[in-house]
């Protein structure tokens, strides 16, 4: 049975905090959930998959976040607990049903999770998502820790259910991605089956019905605000009349400082974890007992300027600070000395940090930077690409995967990258703004996610470039998650269908469509020829699974190659592929045998057909 | 228990995942509160993957720049790049057996001498324990028991303060039956290289 649908309240189990959230969701009865993956939201949802094999919850990867979203929003207006989850970014692309969902709302408990990532461990921008919930006005907490995660997650869906309207559950990659004990509780039954009663004055968005939703919404939002003033997720700690309003992790960091630094009797501390709408009158009744307040948020100054503007209401005028240069910055996330050393400066407290270790003379140690895998086919196609594209002056848009990593030299392969999907709409704009060649390429995944519409624009208004879309058969880069050309047969999972890639872009009416398998490498580059020569535009779909999934799943063995006698040092192989297998020993190339997977590319382009198939 | 900081670095791989839950299981046996946070982005494509582990009494999840009580590292030149997260009072324990970068396999970038590896830590931090793991983990029947000989290591030093048996039972409620054996030879075996002061 999956750890999480065990039925043992009171068990003490080390958790993920994605683990955490995944179970709250079971303990409140979560009967749908539905995502597009995304780090750091991934193992909330890889855990709920799990979960659905086994009981009868039912679970979906959607082809997008919008309509992940909306997939939700019918479930959760059908009278089932409902659950949609996605990473930040995810929630630009659901923004559209998210802003008029909120007039509809639901009829059972739904919860949006939309995890953010300071500092951008795995992401293209750090963008604060609790702005989603002030814009489209969305009850929201945010928990400090995993247990509480797990905590909030069941009293999101209690809320929802009360208000008639989804709750955000905010984390932060901190809270995703620590781990910690947490107690089980108990799980509640789970309703699988609802039923859509027909109430067109709430669910149809005409002009008409949604003015008199607007109305109800904003009722509904001051109901929140009444149930956020008492809310046990605001609480203040500690007693005094310097205050702090720390939210998510900053607050453990503000309660360590504080205690650090020895000043517990003087502090207090307010921790917003339902934090829109803001409990006004608690805060004002807060600010009155302080001599001065500190707020403490990574990201932009949310609650700071809340706060403010309640100070002004109450007519006070203490200094109330977050974001100023001597203070916190919106940039990155935050860390326990940081907060010690601001909470000092701000109060006034003498405070000398520990010495620091003299790093100076610590000799230069060559960086470690992600790279694609020995054997990823992107690299062949990367390859194949360069070599097609040899001596024309080439734009390279490319998308967001594994394939990302192929802008680093020596293939260079991505120029503009801006957000799933992006590939195929900037060349589009790439090929008429300019009279350069456009050679773009885009992953399986992200051209279901949010690739076809670019696709069909292209079509449509006659441009010339060329999409390579790079079919390893997987979402590679966020865990190896299905999408819709996936053969889930393959994964031992039937009962699912099949979009085939080629078809799809056929029917779409591109005229010049072509399929290379990226390890014949002489006939890559031909086919890429052709494609590239073709006035208009062309596809050509690069056929070959993920080797990291194809060896996972033992579709592939591997078979190592070796660097024979016959080599005479071109080092091509190193300059211009750069597979990670390559190593050098006393001045020659080798292979290791670990790690090489039997490709071939490497034994394609070597000038003196020197590499060869590993003899046992 | 007064608030105790490790940090722990590998590349992408080497276990160090496994050995920070094996650690949190073994709090948990010890009545030890422990708080963990890990950073795998890219772990699968050869990145370095970074866990901050806090056990006792604090609230944070994650160790500022200076503050790590104990640095594990799984490499010898990321033991070093980590350097940074340590005090004059930090305890060190390294492997020593290399796994360069890919510019440096290919003779392009710099890696340090083991040794020069060696002094730099020993000098500026409160004690270095340095052991081969790879060999060791071979010895035990598998180069992926490195993270367990280290573990073993880390355990003799008393850095943490957690009995021998206790996290022989959490490697035991932790890993797989069928590897259990293997892992807690390894274990022995770094911690006994650890006792022997093997350089
Ligand atoms: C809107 C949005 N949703 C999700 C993500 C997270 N994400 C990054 S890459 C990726 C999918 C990549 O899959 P694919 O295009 O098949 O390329 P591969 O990694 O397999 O090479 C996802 C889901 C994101 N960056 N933006
Ligand atoms: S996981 Fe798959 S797609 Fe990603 S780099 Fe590795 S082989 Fe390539
Ligand atoms: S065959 Fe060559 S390119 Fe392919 S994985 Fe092995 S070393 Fe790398």
């Amino acid at each position: 049975m999956h750890k999480l649908l065990k039925d043992s309240p009171g068990e003490k189990i080390m958790l993920l905090g994605n683990e955490a959230i995944a179970r709250g969701a079971v303990e409140a009865g979560v009967a749908f959930a539905t995502t597009y993956p995304g780090t750091p939201s991934s193992e909330v949802s890889l855990n709920l998959f799990q979960m659905s094999r086994e009981s009868d919850l039912y679970f979906e990867y959607s082809t997008n976040e919008k309509v992940a979203l909306e997939v939700a929003a019918a479930a959760a207006n059908s009278g089932l607990r409902t659950f949609c989850m996605m990473k930040h970014v995810g929630l630009n692309v659901a923004a559209d049903p998210l802003m008029t969902l909120a007039y509809i709302g639901v009829t059972a408990g739904m919860v949006i999770l939309t995890a953010d990532d300071p500092a951008m461990f795995s992401s293209q921008n750090e963008q604060d998502n609790r702005y989603y919930a002030k814009f489209g006005h969305f009850p929201m907490f945010e928990p400090s820790c995993v247990a509480e995660a797990k905590d909030m997650i069941k009293a999101a869906f209690e809320l929802s259910e009360t208000l008639k309207q989804p709750v955000i559950l905010r984390t932060t990659t901190r809270i995703n991605h620590s781990n910690a004990f947490v107690t089980f509780g108990d799980i509640k039954a789970r309703q699988t089956k609802g039923r859509f009663e027909r109430d067109p004055m709430r669910c149809v968005t005409v002009p008409a019905v949604a003015r008199e939703l607007h109305v109800k919404l904003l009722a509904r939002m001051d109901k929140a605000a009444g149930i956020s003033e008492s809310s046990e997720f605001n609480f203040i700690t500690g007693q005094g009349v310097w205050g702090v309003v720390a939210n998510g992790v900053s607050y453990h960091y503000a309660l360590d400082a504080v205690k650090d630094l020895g000043i517990e009797s003087k502090v207090k501390i307010l921790r917003p974890g339902f934090s829109n709408p803001l409990p006004k009158n608690k805060i004002k009744d807060f600010l009155a007992g302080c001599e001065k307040v500190l707020v403490i948020e990574e990201g932009e100054p949310f609650m700071e300027e809340a706060v403010k503007a309640f100070a002004q209401e109450a007519g006070l005028a203490i200094p109330i600070l977050g974001k100023t240069d001597m203070l916190f910055t919106p940039l990155g996330e935050f860390h326990p000395a940081m907060v010690r050393e601001k909470i000092a400066t701000f109060f006034g407290i003498d405070y000398t940090p520990a010495p620091k270790i003299d790093t100076s003379d610590v000799p230069e140690i060559a960086n470690r930077p992600p790279n694609l895998c020995s054997g990823c086919s992107h690299r062949a196609t990367f390859y194949a690409i360069k070599k097609a594209a040899q001596g024309m002056d080439v734009i390279h848009p490319s998308d967001i995967g594994c394939y990302t990593l192929g802008f680093m030299p020596p293939l260079s392969i991505g120029d503009f990258v801006v957000c799933m999907g992006g590939s195929v709409s900037t060349s589009c704009g790439f090929s008429k703004a300019t009279d350069q060649k456009v050679v773009s390429v885009v992953g399986d995944s992200t051209f279901f996610h949010s690739g076809i519409t670019g696709l069909v624009n292209a079509v449509f208004n006659r441009h010339n470039f060329t999409l390579v879309i790079l079919e390893n058969g997987i979402t590679a880069m966020t865990g190896h998650q299905p999408h819709p050309g996936v053969d889930m047969d393959l994964m031992g999972m039937p009962g699912y269908g099949r979009v085939d890639i080629e078809n799809l872009v056929k029917s779409l009416g591109v005229e010049h469509v072509s399929v290379i398998k990226p390890f014949k490498v002489k006939n890559s580059i031909e086919t890429l020829k052709e494609a590239m020569a073709f006035d208009g535009v062309s596809v050509v779909i690069a056929k070959e699974p993920c080797i990291l999934w194809a060896k996972s799943i033992k579709l592939k063995k591997p078979r190592a190659f070796e660097v024979t006698d016959k080599c005479k040092d071109h080092k091509d192989c190193i300059n211009e592929i750069a597979c990670p297998s390559f190593y050098i020993e006393a001045g020659r190339v080798k292979i290791d045998a670990d790690t090489c997977v039997g490709c071939a590319l490497c034994a394609q382009i070597c000038p003196e057909n020197a590499i060869r198939p590993l003899k046992k | 228990m007064k608030p105790l900081r490790m940090i722990i670095v590998a590349v992408g791989g080497q276990g160090n995942l496994l050995a920070s839950k094996v650690l949190g299981e073994a709090a948990l046996i010890e009545g030890v509160e422990v708080r963990m946070s890990e950073i795998h982005g890219m772990a699968q494509r050869g990145g370095v993957v970074e866990s901050a582990i806090i056990f006792g009494d604090a609230s944070s999840s994650i160790i500022s720049d200076g503050e790590a009580d104990i640095l594990l590292g799984f490499e010898p030149a990321e033991t070093l790049r980590a350097i940074g997260r340590c005090s004059a009072n930090t305890r060190v324990i390294t492997n020593t057996a290399t796994l360069p970068p890919f510019t440096v396999a290919i003779g392009k970038g710099n890696y340090p001498e083991v040794n020069e590896i060696k002094q730099i830590l020993k000098e500026k931090t409160a004690g270095l324990v340095a052991i081969d793991a790879m060999a060791l983990a071979r010895k035990a029947g598998s180069p992926m028991s490195v993270n367990i000989v280290l573990l073993g290591a880390l355990i003799q030093t008393g850095a943490l303060g957690f009995s021998k048996e206790n996290v022989k039972e959490a490697i035991k409620r932790r890993i797989k039956p069928a590897l259990v054996e293997m892992n807690l030879k390894a274990f022995d075996l770094g911690f006994e290289a650890a006792a022997a002061g093997t350089v």
